[in-house]
């Protein structure tokens, strides 16, 4: 459907493979390909167009894209006018990066946050996290701007008003011209260009182009905002909520979708819904309800989703005059994502773990770190297929090889425990698409191996006894806890399918499963575990296992809407209401895919329309509507309040309403569009002594690595490197180097090379190869080291293979909205010959302490703000040197 | 569905005739042999494919987030063969190399079917028995969630919960296990529950 | 198209001539088809080591246990003076090498204008096959200033035994191991290969490899097994991109003539078939039942410019035969003996 396919900050054909089949499908039948990324690798081989980027510098790319579009009057103007915010006014005291040397307005220097209430629209108000040092990541509810429209927004259709987003916007990349791209990203002008004239020419009302990302774009201290980037180039482009549009997440893993929907997550609870704080407002259901809901769009449902979860959690117990148990869910108090919990295993406070399919010893960054906080806990439980690094750190880990750690002084008490495989449990993922699809189970996991389900049933049934009857209100949730999952079979599995119903939701007083979210209730008559996912057992029949591909030769045939179930209701494209103009006309024949029916009175198309089915597309609010009511019949973007695709973004983000390029975390370079500054002051790190941070524009680390994945391998390699028939086709741990780095440090082809930054060095193979290029940055000749990542100290099987951990170099840093870090880019240096001691030795002897704790009140797990670092300040390395 | 591994056409620009061969009577197979210049063996007489007459399951590659769907062959309860499913919109029969070898990671050289268990200060793996693993780690569960309860934080405000113990893992996991995993810590009162999705 | 193979041993009405047809122009160097082929057929990982100056490509070549092998050219953006250098080499008559280009088995090194390789232990089959190319003038040449202008690529291809029409392993197998089935497929039956290797240097492809465990002689087979019951075989259904096609040989030739069509419509020029779709005389090996299509000389693909078999001529079948089933009760004894005093090339 695409007639281009950008990929920039996602390498599809080695991370998605069959992903590119569809991209090489859509090539063959004349689409461009165009592949903007640091290294040259096998999508870049297949693009028609390869663009060498510094790594990091994306921001600056996309912007100069973003200026492109609107100096040369090339964006889709009746897209934009009436499906984006281009035309709202924004309030006087906004100031943005241009006005204020690279901050936005409302920046404290001191605490290195914003209060955000100047960058509301004219007559709105956000809410305001002004002078709370405290770092959360940021809930859905308040990305939508729930909260934030009080009174209609003002616009100027006309684009003119020199407060509208359009205008500002146009002068907040006004700078971002060819020749700062060059200088800033290392793109030569006529490459640049010649990727903007792609892009110009494959959108429109008769073409589309889609933009793919990854981890590429995210993991960096302004991973947010490059993304958010993509999405404005998208929307002024008017390649959003239609076919061969939209902005790919190409996702890591095989249900990473469905474990951020149903999150193992910290900060959310199933659908997107907010943990509680401990805030006055999240005291009491009410209060929670008040705060994270929204007068005006899909959010206005939100006490429906909440009030299901609650019924689906805690059944006959939660009741209206108990707040259906709210007030007993624990409460967030800043960050308690994956790294403070490891600080917290270091500094004390943490005794025991769960870790079940992931292998922090060398997938989680500053792995050196995570392997000496598993040494401080009490117990460790890890499940896994095979032995992992993570599960033996005590036995062979490189800091008890170094003699950091002596193997019986070490108090960890490890359960190593067998799981079963996929295809030995039934239950379903859900994929990068939000597609959920159902897994039959072939056959019984060997010996005492067990499902995750097994294991959480059997768990909870054993801590539910110790509790029973208890009377103390901590332990009201444990004992009113629903917990009656059929057992199956002699080792008494529980049965996954009632628990899909559960995620489905139900009519609490017959048990019939809801068809979808529009019948949960917020009066307790309902129970859902997850609202995104309500339908996916509509009419008690596991949608997820419907296995029809359809005639995929019919008109909208490749929807395959009966292959699989797509949260939400069975949706495959989002917002596309946009795939038909404000009228409801598709916007060509040729794009063809949602549009209105006058003669039924209703929204049809290939797709479930992602719109209310009979509002008509010349609905106008009356003045004082509210919920759903206040959405227009032309205001596609339903989530949102005021239904328009944000190109400033007045809530949600907390480092500024605009993308802006900053440095790297760690970078060689300095800041050429904002001199003054260096990295994203808001960007969040851990400025202690077990996180030496390389110091900006440090002479010693000269060079940008960059890490990525390979088709062969996966993630942290448990998965591969211990399957013969992988670890053959990628035997050792290499790095890629450009010839000429090559040649200035005397490491040869196939040869030994070390790759150092302040955290460890590590050694590789060199892969010395011109398919890595020198970039001309700043005037100044950068080269940039490619590192895959996907080996371990350790191999399970006699035919695995093992290697040095990249992540031993990362460090700990952190994207402000979604405490991402950033390994993408930081800075290194290289050396030929391999590494004299074991690979994080330099670190043996730290003492973990916070350069900061004389700081009030700070918690030493915390993380603390660029701008407190220094590396937010180009050149002033002074503290950063001495370490 | 249940079965196959049959040949779809699928749009791709695969020949289209390969089905006349699927349309040779099995019958005819035998009696057909001829006898050239060369011996042809027993084995050769009697070749067919491992999975003739198999049932196949319906699963998905549990590797990158693509959602491939993949046909499990089974015989009398052992794996013998994972290939992909034709019928599949996505991947239309196809894998890449990981999910070509996913039968591997099933059956991987160090696959575990054992508890291991290592005590305090020990230099080598024990084994120990599912049912006392389970005990043993409710027990220290219970404990941590004890030890480290807070009703209050340092600031005075109302927390409920632990920070005693935390998880760390679910993109690799169904949805329902993410889902028990959630309920049952939240509400044991942990926080710190956390997966790949953030790293 | 091609000349009909004359010794089919195995007759099924309705059988025909099946193939794989391998678009390069496709190809994601995935090598999906390199682990489905181990999985299906039930292959050992056989090793590997890191292998300098041979791009992602650990494995090395085809062998025994490695059926389908997907070869990697690497070489983007050379300088001016290595363009002038290569320029001058294949003007001064290099018969169709590029030099200084990593190729099979290690790195191309300067010799007189024609490469060496200098990787030990490994059958030297490209310097072969070039040198023989060299020496007729004119045939296997390379256009100079194309190729120079191909340097700037990185290129994916997956090998895969030819299942030639003349087949030398065919005609120097003297047990009658090797044979031409219903599907005009090439065929070693294991429960008659004894081991004695004649097969392995009479392929001019260097496909055929003695397993290094039991010493038998082991390659593709074009999944006969699954062909009984109509299934794809494995590489070609698990290809992501459909790089690689199966089907009845005639409308695969028919296939890619069309795609060479499109690709010269589409301005690359230099895409060509490798294998099919020659004339009588110029066809290698007799016609190839798995043919390429390639947009470069066949050596940076490790292939052969011109392929016959060594004993082509001089070997008739029938002798080779009779002394085959002399030799097939000491097969056992043979391939001990072989392993024991050749070894595996591969590690």
């Amino acid at each position: 459907m695409a007639d281009c396919i950008w990929i920039q900050g996602s390498s599809l054909s080695e991370a998605h493979p069959v992903g590119y089949r569809w991209a090489m499908k859509a090539r063959e039948r004349g689409a461009k390909l165009i592949h903007v990324d640091p290294h040259y690798s096998r999508t870049s081989a297949l693009a028609h167009q390869y663009v060498p980027i510094r790594a990091g510098a994306d921001i600056a790319f996309v912007g100069g894209l973003i200026r492109h579009v609107i100096e040369t009057d090339s964006f889709f103007r009746d897209y934009v006018v009436n499906y984006t915010n281009a035309a709202t006014l924004v309030s006087e005291d906004f100031r943005g990066p241009e006005d204020l040397d690279g901050v936005f307005s409302g920046f404290d220097p001191d605490t290195g946050s914003y209060d955000r209430r100047s960058w509301a629209y004219e007559g709105g108000e956000v809410p305001s996290a002004a002078g709370d040092r405290e770092h959360t990541t940021q809930a859905f509810s308040d990305q939508t701007g729930g909260g934030l429209l009080e009174g209609d927004p003002q616009r100027d259709p006309t684009l003119e008003h020199p407060r509208c987003v359009f205008q500002l916007l146009r002068k907040h990349y006004a700078r971002y011209t060819p020749e700062m791209v060059e200088q800033v990203c290392g793109v030569p002008q006529a490459d640049f260009l010649r990727v903007a004239e792609t892009l110009i020419e494959n959108s429109g009302r008769e073409r589309t182009t889609m933009l793919v990302y990854a981890v590429g774009w995210t993991q960096h201290t302004a991973g947010a905002q490059m993304i958010r980037a993509g999405a404005i180039l998208q929307l002024l482009l008017g390649n959003v909520g239609r076919p061969g549009g939209g902005v790919m997440a190409m996702r890591g893993h095989a249900s990473i979708q469905g474990s951020t929907d149903i999150p193992t997550l910290y900060d959310i609870l199933p659908g997107y819904l907010p943990m509680p704080r401990a805030s006055e407002e999240d005291g009491t259901l009410a209060g929670y309800v008040e705060r994270m809901g929204s007068k005006r769009g899909w959010w206005s449902h939100f006490d429906n989703y909440i009030v299901s979860l609650l019924k689906a959690w805690f059944g006959d117990s939660a009741a209206e005059d108990n707040g259906y148990g709210f007030s007993y869910l624990p409460k967030i108090t800043g960050n308690h994502s994956h790294f403070p919990t490891t600080l917290r295993a270091i500094d004390g406070g943490l005794d025991g773990m769960f870790v079940m399919g992931q292998n922090p010893a060398v997938g989680s960054q500053h792995a050196g770190l995570q392997r000496r906080a598993l040494a401080k806990l009490k117990w460790l439980v890890v499940r896994d297929l095979a032995d992992i690094e993570t599960a033996r750190f005590w036995k062979d880990s490189p800091e008890v090889a170094s003699g950091e750690l002596r193997t019986e002084d070490i108090d960890t008490e490890v359960f190593l425990m067998p799981a079963a495989g996929h295809v030995e449990k039934e239950g379903h993922f859900t994929n990068t698409q939000r597609l959920l699809q159902w897994r039959d189970k072939a056959l019984e996991p060997p010996g005492d191996a067990r499902s995750e389900l097994h294991f959480m049933h059997h768990l909870a049934k054993r801590v539910r006894a110790h509790y029973a009857g208890s009377e103390r209100e901590r332990d009201w949730p444990i004992v009113n806890l629903r917990w009656d999952y059929p057992e199956r079979g002699e080792h008494e599995e529980p049965e996954a399918e009632s628990v899909l119903r559960e995620i489905n939701g139900y009519e609490v007083a017959t048990g019939r499963p809801v068809s979808g979210f529009a019948e949960l209730r917020a009066d307790g008559s309902t129970a859902g575990g997850c609202w995104i996912y309500a339908g996916c057992y509509a009419d008690g029949v596991n949608q997820t296992r419907r296995r029809n591909p359809g005639d995929l030769d019919a008109p909208g045939g490749w929807v395959s809407p009966e292959w699989g179930w797509a949260w939400p209701a069975n949706r495959r494209i989002l917002y596309n209401r946009a795939s038909a103009d404000p009228h409801g006309r598709p916007w060509s024949e040729r794009k063809k895919y949602v549009w209105w029916d006058e003669d039924e009175g209703r929204w049809a198309g290939y797709d479930v329309p992602d719109f209310p089915a009979d509002k008509r597309p010349d609905y106008v609010p009356p003045d004082d509507a509210q919920g759903m009511d206040s959405i227009a019949g032309d205001d596609p973007f339903i989530m949102m309040a005021d239904g328009r695709g944000w190109l400033y973004s007045p809530s949600g983000l907390l480092d500024g309403p605009f993308p802006t390029h900053y440095e790297p975390f760690e970078s060689p370079v300095g800041n050429l569009l904002y001199p003054e500054m260096g990295a994203d002051p808001a960007a969040i790190t851990w400025d202690r002594t077990d996180n030496p941070i390389n110091p900006p524009a440090d002479p010693r680390y000269p060079l940008v690595a960059t890490t990525f994945r390979l088709t062969e391998h996966h993630t942290a390699g448990s998965m591969s490197r211990n399957l013969p028939w992988l670890a053959e086709l990628q035997p050792e741990m290499f790095a890629e180097i450009d010839p000429v780095l090559a040649a200035e440090r005397g490491i040869e082809d196939g040869g030994w090379m070390t790759i150092a930054t302040e955290r460890a060095e590590i050694e590789a193979r060199a892969l010395v190869t011109p398919r890595v290029r020198p970039l001309q940055v700043a005037g100044k000749t950068l080269h940039q080291v490619c590192l895959p990542w996907h080996w371990g100290s350790y191999a399970s099987s006699e035919d695995g293979v093992t290697g040095d951990a990249t992540n031993d170099l990362v460090v700990l840093s952190g994207d402000p909205n979604v405490s991402i870090q950033e390994s993408k880019a930081f800075s290194c240096d290289v050396r030929a010959g391999r590494r004299s001691r074991e690979t994080t030795a330099r670190m043996a002897g730290v003492r973990s302490e916070s350069w900061l704790t004389a700081s009030g009140d700070h918690r030493a797990d915390q993380p603390h703000r660029a701008a407190e670092t220094g590396q937010s300040t180009h050149g002033s390395g002074e503290k950063g040197s001495s370490a | 569905m249940e079965d196959s591994g049959r040949i779809v056409e699928n749009g791709s620009n695969r020949p289209r005739t390969f089905s006349r061969l699927r349309r040779l009577p099995v019958v005819g197979r035998a009696a057909d042999w001829g006898l050239g210049p060369r011996a042809v063996s027993k084995n050769t007489r009697q070749a067919g494919p491992r999975i003739a007459g198999l049932k196949a399951d319906v699963s998905v590659c549990p590797y990158c987030s693509v959602g491939c769907s993949q046909l499990v062959y089974t015989r009398h309860g052992e794996l013998v063969d994972i290939e992909g499913n034709p019928d599949s919109p996505i991947n239309q029969g196809t894998l890449c190399p990981k999910g070509s070898a996913s039968r591997q990671l099933i059956q991987q050289p160090g696959r575990l079917t054992k508890v291991r268990y290592r005590r305090p200060g020990g230099t080598e793996w024990e084994e120990l028995e599912l049912e006392q693993a389970m005990d043993m780690i409710a027990e220290r569960l219970i404990r941590a969630r004890e030890d480290h309860w807070q009703e209050r934080d340092e600031r005075g405000r109302r927390v409920d919960r632990t920070l005693g113990f935390a998880h760390l893992g679910g993109a690799t996991l169904d949805n329902e296990e993410n889902y028990l995993i959630k309920k049952l810590f939240t509400a044991m009162g942990a926080v710190q529950i956390e997966n790949q999705a953030r790293i | 198209m091609s000349a009909a193979p004359t010794e089919i041993a195995i007759h099924r009405e309705g059988a025909e001539r099946m193939g794989f047809f391998t678009d390069t122009t496709v190809c994601i160097g995935c090598k999906a088809c390199e682990v489905a082929c181990k999985q299906w057929n039930d292959l050992p990982a056989d090793g590997s080591v890191f292998r300098k100056g041979m791009s992602y490509d650990h494995t090395g070549s085809l062998g025994a246990a490695t059926w389908r092998h997907v070869r990697f050219v690497e070489r983007l953006a050379p300088s001016a003076a290595e363009r002038e250098d290569a320029a001058s080499r294949l003007a001064a008559g290099g018969g169709g090498g590029v030099p200084s280009l990593p190729v099979d088995g290690g790195r191309w090194t300067g010799d007189g204008g024609r490469g060496t390789v200098d990787s030990p232990g490994d059958l030297d089959l490209v310097a072969l096959a070039e040198s023989g190319a060299g020496e007729e003038e004119g045939s296997g040449g390379v256009d100079v200033a194309g190729a120079v202008a191909q340097m700037d690529r990185w290129l994916f291809m997956s090998d895969v035994c030819k299942h030639c029409t003349n087949a030398g392993c065919l005609d120097a197998c003297p047990t009658g191991a090797i044979i031409r089935t219903e599907f005009q497929t090439v065929f070693i039956q294991p429960d008659v290969c004894n081991g004695c290797g004649y097969c392995i240097p009479s392929c001019p492809f260097g496909v055929v490899d003695r397993d290094k465990i039991d010493g038998r002689a082991g390659k593709c087979t074009l999944c006969y097994d699954r062909l009984q019951d109509g299934l794809e075989p494995a590489c070609a259904k698990a290809c992501p991109t459909d790089s690689i096609l199966f089907g009845p040989y005639d409308e695969l030739v028919d296939i890619a003539r069309r795609r060479v069509a499109e690709l010269h419509a589409r301005g690359i020029d230099g895409a060509y078939l490798y294998g099919a779709g020659d004339e009588p005389q110029d066809q290698l090996a007799g016609g190839l039942g798995a043919f390429f299509l390639l947009t470069e000389a066949p050596e940076r693909f490790g292939l052969p410019a011109q392929a016959e078999s060594p004993i082509q001529e001089n070997a008739p079948v029938a002798t080779a035969a009779g002394l085959g089933a002399a030799l097939a009760a000491a097969g056992a004894v043979v391939a001990t003996f072989v392993l024991s005093h050749r070894g595996g090339r591969r590690r």
